[in-house]
């Protein structure tokens, strides 16, 4: 068992120190590529928050869409495959709703601030 | 250094320069670069701008139209009174400074985020879109006798190509396998009229100032192709930066921009835009997962790279809304 502070905590830590001191004493392309290496972080932190419960929701959507088991890796390529050969489409019961929903998850994850997920997060 | 080199080569061609002043690189990867600085003349100094391979980077990668069929185009493009910065001189081997072209600098800003944003665009930005329509019309109406050597694509060979780009990351993407599932169904087959298609018609290649649009830069993946591409491209979702309902770069309509567009005596085929429209947007997104490859297989390690490749589900979400759309 590892000790404590968490990833989590420690990852807050150094993006809140980067953004509150550092930011205000750098100019130019550096300020911009700061301003990534922040988001890099605040992007780390939201992935351990979010993630486990996401994956694991995606994982049982995808069993019952494709009625096969597996890691959700597999998953995801099985899904592709039956995509790609038209074997499924947006007819087939249940892919839009975890499309979307999939989709949804991983912009809460990467860019929460995206204007058309913000859109989106007003509808059902 | 290239302040020398510069200086020797512009007074050969430009009648009482003695050198070149405040050279700076702008921006630059291993195989091109764009450099801008001051011609000093007595009558007053002139901005100029090199684009260029450094010597030793001959050769332009696959898609690339190639630095001798660029400025060509922007030329013709000056001739034909569209807002182009005018070429100076043509590199040759003689310059010492590789391939490439020298043009004129034109001021302006090409910053997304600041021409939606910034008060100096505010009157710019309700005509741009109108504008943008007559420049593209008459990018495809340059005479196509004097047009360089280019690749011609077709709707069919870019489904292929963005195809094997994607599966050659070995990632699934249900969204993506969903949008080239949909695009290959409505292929509209080869395009009734080819012309010249600029290609990357888009904010960061426009020089906009508060009275419009002054420049079209990046004449790279220029090709000859379907027309209505360059219509579609500039409407993708990703080039709106934050105003999704503007969909002409986040500033302007699709009605004013066809209607620029059909002003300057062309037709828009809007089904055919709205196709380009989504393979547009699959496209940036497959760019983005090229540059996380980029970021994970090249040397350079850019963090950038690596978190553009976590924008390519932004293009996820844009596809979904094109193509399975959800009530309010």
């Amino acid at each position: 068992m590892q000790d404590e502070p968490t990833p989590t905590e420690l990852i807050k830590a150094v993006a809140d120190f980067l953004r509150n001191e550092i930011t205000p004493a750098i100019k130019g392309h550096n300020a911009f590529k700061l301003r990534v290496a922040i988001n890099g972080l605040d992007l780390v932190t939201r992935q351990l928050a979010l993630e486990g419960d996401s994956d694991s929701a995606e994982a049982v959507r995808l069993k019952q869409l494709l009625r096969v088991d597996g890691a959700l890796l597999d998953l995801n390529r099985a899904l592709s495959d039956r995509i790609a050969k038209g074997e499924v489409d947006l007819q087939t019961p249940g892919l839009a709703d975890h499309l979307w929903q999939t989709t949804m998850d991983k912009l809460a994850v990467d860019q929460p601030n995206y204007a058309s997920y913000k859109r989106e997060l007003g509808k059902k | 250094m290239i302040e020398a080199e510069l200086g020797r080569c512009v007074a050969a061609w430009y009648s009482g320069a003695t050198g070149v002043t405040g050279a700076a690189k702008l921006s630059g990867g291993a195989s091109q670069e764009t450099w801008t600085f001051d011609i000093v003349h007595p009558g007053g100094n002139v901005g100029a701008i090199l684009r260029r391979a450094p010597p030793g980077y001959g050769a332009s990668p696959g898609r690339a139209a190639g630095l001798d069929a660029e400025a060509v185009l922007m030329q013709l493009a000056h001739d034909a009174g569209l807002p182009s910065p005018r070429v100076m001189h043509v590199l040759g081997p003689g310059d010492g400074l590789g391939t490439g072209f020298i043009m004129q600098r034109i001021e302006g800003e090409t910053i997304a985020r600041k021409i939606l944003r910034d008060e100096e665009f505010a009157r710019a930005r309700p005509i741009l879109a109108r504008q943008l329509g007559g420049v593209i019309a008459g990018i495809h109406g340059l005479p196509p006798t004097k047009l360089p050597k280019l690749r011609e694509m077709t709707a069919t060979k870019e489904i292929a190509d963005l195809e094997r780009e994607y599966r050659s990351f070995g990632w699934p993407r249900p969204v993506f396998e969903l949008a080239l599932r949909w695009l290959r169904e409505r292929d509209p087959g080869p395009s009734k009229e080819v012309t010249l298609v600029h290609g990357d018609f888009r904010h960061g290649n426009l020089i906009i100032g508060p009275d419009g649009v002054r420049a079209v830069l990046d004449w790279e993946l220029a090709h000859f192709g379907d027309p209505m591409e360059d219509l579609g491209w500039i409407c993708v979702n990703s080039w709106r930066f934050g105003e999704i309902d503007k969909p002409v770069g986040g500033f302007g309509s699709r009605e004013d921009l066809f209607a620029g567009y059909e002003a300057a005596g062309r037709k828009v085929d809007a089904d055919r835009v709205m196709f380009w429209e989504v393979m547009g947007t699959l496209r940036w997104g497959i760019m983005c997962c090229g540059m996380m490859q980029r970021f994970r297989k090249g040397p350079d390690h850019s963090m950038e790279r690596a978190m553009i490749g976590r924008r390519s589900s932004e293009t996820e979400i844009d596809l979904l809304r094109l193509l399975a759309p959800r009530g309010r």
